[in-house]
């Protein structure tokens, strides 16, 4: 942030688009699924032909009412849809269905989160959560097209989208950052965004105005086209400090809609042409009004999943882990859904066996996803989902009872789960295959210390000497002649034993 | 056979079934008709002979089996081309969709279909149902048969017309302000506009979403009821459409209308009415009185402001509607005004000409001259005048207000039927007026409207039938309105009357 953005004081507000995890599009029988050849994935609803009817998709409205429920909105008793008009090839209708307030209420009004602001906690404001379909996609100058034509694909016409507007309660870009991971965070949760900015799945325009402190709100810019977490923050500095330098020589800001340009690093203004809509809005008369009963929503209510403020406290009380590793297991639902099967798995596992209880499994658990299954995703660039997949929780547990048991050294347990990651193998079956099994065999033990010591008569006499140290080494060469076998604890005594014994 | 297609549905169906007729005779009959009559009337915008003559076949095939067939056997019907029919052209008799087979069936269809009655083609119309006259069509003007230089009424005349021509036994017609009605009253023969939500609207090409509604026409009012029976209840594809169960619309049909009480509204006698209309038009309700009902006088105090908020709200929702005709995806597409977009340097100027226009320019071009070149006058100005009534700084002035005239006008209805059963009304002000009359004249020919109008206003529903004619001999409508999902207690009052009027 310059210098002169320092005086100033941004006030931002965030429109965020989520589109919604039903099965069918949001007014017709259409599958969601991302991708497909184009225009394979449409009907002559989405495609907006001549006579047709939009039914609406009740597990959509479902879905905004649980988002609601997780905000503490207020979820209206009617709501109704609006037509917001405006020409482009990718509306086929030529107006896209949406919510809006002078045309009957949206599904949700106000509520809240809380995010990690500059200074403490800052709760953000929500105006509303509203309804509305996704357009298609516009098509120029991609490869395998022809560059003098434009192209239109449809699948993603009539996708349903959840539009969360904040009020401007935003005061910096790292804010806006922190607030938009929230946003996606409780979406993950409660199942029904999968939060991929890559794919669109979730979007973000944001008004931003900047003032000096105590004073009214500055002229506002709408900035658009922001495809990430990071380039939100980027747009957002750098529109601050444009507005900034513009005050600090005198001039204004102009109330604009701008795009983001992810390569220059730089947001330009929308031709003045394409922002001058007069969107019209009136009724949607193809649709009813939406009846909302409260017991449906007490019934959703009642199967909202935990949500990750509330869980993460569980955690710390249930498992007796320090709070940010709570807050790391928490931060994405599957982790958390990992982390606790796989603790159950490992309770199951040592009932009436070995020591440690509840709260050791946990820790252990914890440890081991937050180290070395971090690593193994990264490094088999896997999310959360295809690593649980490939590495069930019930097999990270039974793992890491083999450690306990001392079947195997936590340095082979390691390496046991590179092969887990890569197979999809039990524990069990990877050690037996490889071979792995730890040497706790005292006479063979004795057998193999007796030979290394033979070998090295020199430092033996050393060590006996006073130098100590030297454990180490004769460690490794154990370990060398064992493939990393030997159970380390017993070489260790052995070694210790003999050295000293003779 | 030359009388066949003259039959009433309800007597033609039972001697198919019997296997007395067939469907194909029927049909190549209603074929040789429309080429022998129709190039004078212009009733058809489409017609599929291979596949009218397939359809009639296969019914013929199914009682020569024994299968059982559905209520309207064989009975060649026409519908108005702003109803969609898989693998039929469907325009709605506008250029700008020349050449659209829509990929789907209307749920009206598909349910005529499952009645076995057999698509003879599609009819003419105002284009988008934007019209009193048939005058607004794309194609050529279709005319009255009773009189070939007056129109037939709109905007569903070509529908009205062939039956009035003998052209068709049934035909579906759409009404968003008196479509159904007027052309019915306007040709002599009878069309009802159901309850909103009554029948389907899936498949209906739209013009004001909240006000049209497809309803039977035909040359008798048991065919009206019967063809109602078949098109009417709920459909899962429209969520406006109504949950109440469909009676069977003929049982109580014959009951008379003794005890029954009619209401006259006022407001509708009121000046503007053609004197030998409303000579007509009393002299039905003196008829109606002698067969028992009770007449009274009732008033429907805002219906001045009808006309007014009607085509306010209709073309809001027009404009909104006809939006998706943009020349992208089918119909008529218009020329973008540039060559192939190249990659000349814009601000070089080393002697390229003119600078090709950037492809957002392209775009608006082409929009504009696909709007411009595929719709008609009137169907522009309604978009005019729809787009400006829900423009910022309006809307609260027109549409709103508008809306606000519609829910007194329901009252209307509302008080009036806890007094009386039924409104009785003329249908139109005067009778087919000439061709060319008011087509300059906007304002006059949306008064044409006046009667007709506040029914769709209030959702009602409503009949018109026969009752006279003028001194030229063109027929005179009669209006009989209904309360919300009153369609039986109108065709009962309705067939009464064409009992016992028939000459």
């Amino acid at each position: 942030m310059s210098d002169a953005a320092m005086k100033y004081e941004s006030v931002i507000g965030l429109e965020v688009h989520a589109q919604l995890l039903t099965n069918s599009k949001i007014f017709c029988g259409c599958t969601v699924a991302f991708g497909g050849e184009p225009n394979t994935r449409v009907c002559p609803i989405c495609l907006g032909m001549p006579g047709v009817l939009p039914v609406l998709n009740r597990r959509a409205v479902e879905y905004t009412i649980r988002m609601a429920l997780a905000v503490d909105g207020h979820v209206a008793e009617t709501s109704a849809f609006a037509r917001k008009n405006y020409f482009y090839p990718d509306l086929p209708k030529g107006y896209q269905i949406s919510q809006y307030d002078r045309a009957g209420e949206p599904i949700s009004l106000a509520g809240g989160i809380e995010i990690e602001g500059e200074d403490g906690p800052r709760f953000v404001r929500l105006r509303r959560i509203h309804l509305e379909e996704e357009a298609g996609k516009s098509i120029h100058n991609e490869p395998g097209y022809d560059p003098d034509l434009s192209y239109i694909d449809f699948n993603r016409t009539g996708v349903p989208l959840m539009e969360i507007v904040s009020e401007p309660d935003i005061r910096s870009p790292r804010e806006a950052s922190a607030y938009l991971a929230r946003l996606r965070q409780i979406l993950q949760y409660i199942g029904v965004c999968d939060g991929n900015m890559d794919e669109g799945s979730l979007r973000c325009d944001a008004n931003v105005s900047i003032r000096k402190p105590g004073d009214p709100l500055g002229e506002l810019v709408e900035i658009k086209n922001m495809n990430s977490m990071r380039s939100m923050e980027r747009a957002l500095e750098f529109e601050i400090d444009r507005q900034s330098e513009l005050l600090d020589d005198g001039g204004r800001v102009v109330r604009q809609t701008r795009l983001w340009d992810e390569e220059k690093r730089e947001t330009f203004p929308m031709r003045s042409k394409e922002e001058a809509h007069d969107y019209r809005y009136f009724p949607d008369p193809d649709l009813v009004t939406v009846e909302i009963a409260r017991s449906w929503v007490d019934e959703i209510g009642e199967d909202l999943p935990e949500l990750p403020d509330v869980r993460m406290r569980r955690i710390v009380d249930e498992y007796g882990l320090p709070q940010d590793m709570a807050r790391q297991l928490t931060e994405i639902r599957a982790r958390a859904d990992y982390f606790e099967a796989c603790v159950s798995h490992a309770v199951g596992d040592a009932a009436g066996g070995a020591s440690g209880g509840v709260a050791g499994d946990a820790r252990t658990v914890s440890n081991w996803m937050l180290s070395e299954l971090l690593r193994v995703q990264h490094e088999n660039h896997m999310n959360q989902q295809t690593l649980g997949a490939r590495i069930p929780p019930d097999h990270l547990a039974q793992l890491l009872g083999q450690i306990k048991d001392e079947k195997i050294s936590g340095k082979i347990g390691k390496d046991v789960l590179d092969i887990m990651a890569e197979t999809g193998k039990a524990p069990a079956q990877v050690i037996e295959e490889q071979g792995l099994v730890q040497i706790s065999d005292t006479g063979e033990l004795e057998g193999v210390v007796d030979g290394i010591l033979a070998e090295h008569p020199d430092d033996v006499a050393e060590y006996r000497a006073g130098k100590t140290k030297l454990l180490g080494f004769f460690m490794g060469q154990v370990m060398r002649a064992t493939q990393g076998k030997a159970n380390p604890k017993m070489v260790n005594e052995l070694l210790r034993k003999k050295l000293a014994g003779d | 056979m030359a009388n066949l297609i003259e039959m009433a549905a309800h007597d033609l169906a039972p001697r198919i079934k019997s296997g007395e007729l067939t469907a194909e005779e029927t049909a190549r009959e209603v074929l040789r008709l429309i080429e022998e009559k129709d190039p004078a009337i212009n009733a058809y915008l489409a017609v599929d002979p291979e596949s009218v003559i397939e359809d009639a076949q296969e019914v013929d095939r199914r009682v020569a089996a024994g299968d059982t067939t559905g209520p309207l056997a064989g009975v060649p019907i026409a519908i108005k081309d702003a109803i969609c029919t898989k693998g039929l052209e469907t325009t709605c008799a506008s250029r700008i969709l020349e050449g659209f087979v829509p990929p789907y069936d209307a749920t009206v269809i598909a349910r005529l279909r499952a009645a076995d009655a057999v698509i003879v083609g599609k009819t003419n119309m105002d284009q988008f149902g934007m019209g009193s006259s048939n005058e607004n069509s794309g194609f050529d003007v279709c005319r009255n048969p009773l009189d070939t230089s007056r129109v037939p009424g709109g905007s569903s005349g070509g529908s009205a017309a062939a039956l009035a021509a003998g052209t068709a036994v049934l035909a579906l017609g759409e009404d968003t302000g008196g479509s159904i009605r007027q052309p019915a009253a306007f040709c002599g023969v009878v069309g009802l506009k159901p309850t909103y939500g009554r029948v389907s609207r899936f498949g209906i090409i739209a013009y004001g979403s909240s006000f049209d509604q497809v309803g039977p026409m035909a040359r008798n009012v048991e065919d009206c009821a019967r063809l109602l029976g078949v098109i009417a209840g709920h459909d899962p594809m429209d969520t406006t459409s109504a949950s109440e169960a469909v009676p069977d619309y003929t049982t109580d049909l014959k009951r008379g209308i003794e005890g029954v009480r009619i209401g006259v509204p006022e407001e509708y006698l009121a000046e503007g009415l053609d004197p030998s209309v409303k000579e007509s038009v009393s002299r039905a309700i003196e008829r109606m009185e002698s067969l028992g009902a009770r007449v009274e006088s009732v008033h429907l105090p805002h219906t001045e402001y009808a006309v007014a908020a009607y085509y306010i709200l209709v073309t809001a929702e027009a404009s909104s509607n006809l939006a998706r005709y943009d020349g992208v995806k089918y119909g008529y597409r218009g020329e973008d005004g540039g060559a192939p977009a190249v990659d000349a340097p814009a601000s070089s100027g080393a002697g390229v000409g003119a600078p090709a226009p950037a492809p957002e320019d392209r775009l608006d071009a082409m929009y504009g001259s696909t709007r411009s070149g595929g719709f008609g006058p009137e169907v522009k100005r309604r978009i005019m005048l729809g787009t400006y009534v829900l423009s910022a700084g309006y809307y609260d002035a027109y549409y709103d207000k508008a809306q606000r005239v519609r829910t007194l006008i329901m009252g209307d209805f509302d008080q009036a039927f806890e007094k009386v059963d039924l409104l009785v009304a003329p249908t139109t002000p005067t009778t087919a007026f000439r061709i060319g009359e008011k087509i300059d004249d906007p304002l006059q020919m949306y008064l044409s409207d006046v009667y007709t109008v506040p029914i769709n206003l209030a959702g009602v529903p409503a009949i018109s039938l026969p009752c006279g004619t003028d001194p030229d001999g063109m027929p005179i409508g009669l209006q009989i309105i209904g309360p919300h999902f009153g369609e039986e207690r109108i065709l009962r009052a309705a067939y009464a009357f064409e009992e016992a009027t028939r000459s």
